[in-house]
């Protein structure tokens, strides 16, 4: 039974980042392979002259109201997430080639944890079967 | 197989995580790496206050091929007992 869980990662904000690294990293722990496709916003995010920045929050973080992310120090930040996910299991980060093309990036401007660019249905075949998920 | 309180109580674990102050999924990662510093059939104790860590556990461990003992209730944190099945 194919167990994998492949994300669609195309928000760029350190909530949404953060809350796609925790799942990738929670179906690591579970040694379950996890396929990342980065496009738009995430991808941005994922420039290596970026991706230690502040990214700020989601448009819901500002709804009048809301509450306010507490950043206790015990919360690990979501690129380390990422990084550990990588260490523990399968988790292959693709680059979408269309998204690199509309924002004008080169794939070797990312941080090294991309393995790789990629079109569309490279990523869906690697998807087929298992669980697939839009962040 | 989950053991009562008393047979918890009465146990020493081979290791123990302290990932207090972690929030998740540091406890479950530090369990992880954890594990693969045992020998299999030992015992892991882990100490967290994120409060989704005993399930996660539990549920992990189901997952992954461990045995999840249970919990018990320390002073402020919780104290999650697992043997490292393969």
């Amino acid at each position: 039974m194919n167990d994998s869980l492949s994300i669609v990662l195309f928000s760029g904000t350190a909530d949404k980042l953060h809350a796609a690294a925790t799942l990738a990293a929670g179906a690591a722990a579970m040694d379950r392979p996890v396929n990342i496709l980065l496009q738009y916003w995430a991808l941005d995010a994922f420039r290596a002259n970026r991706i230690d920045g502040d990214l700020g929050l989601a448009f819901d973080a500002g709804a009048p109201g809301t509450s306010t992310p507490v950043k206790g120090p015990g919360s690990i930040p979501w690129l380390d997430t990422f990084r550990m996910a990588k260490e523990f299991g399968e988790v292959s980060i693709l680059a979408c080639s269309g998204s690199l093309d509309v924002l004008g990036l080169d794939v070797t401007t990312l941080d090294p944890l991309v393995d790789d660019s990629g079109g569309i249905a490279t990523f869906l075949l690697a998807a087929e079967g298992g669980q697939l998920l839009f962040i | 197989m989950t053991a009562t309180a008393t047979e918890l109580e009465a146990l020493t674990a081979a290791k123990v995580i302290d990932a207090r102050g972690a929030a998740c999924p540091g406890p479950l990662l530090e369990a992880k790496k954890g594990m693969g510093t045992v020998p299999v059939g030992s015992l892991l104790e882990i100490w967290s206050t994120d409060p989704g860590t005993k399930s996660d556990i539990g549920a992990w461990s189901g997952k992954v091929g461990h045995d999840f003992l249970g919990t018990l209730a320390a002073d402020g944190y919780d104290r999650v007992f697992v043997i490292r099945g393969k």
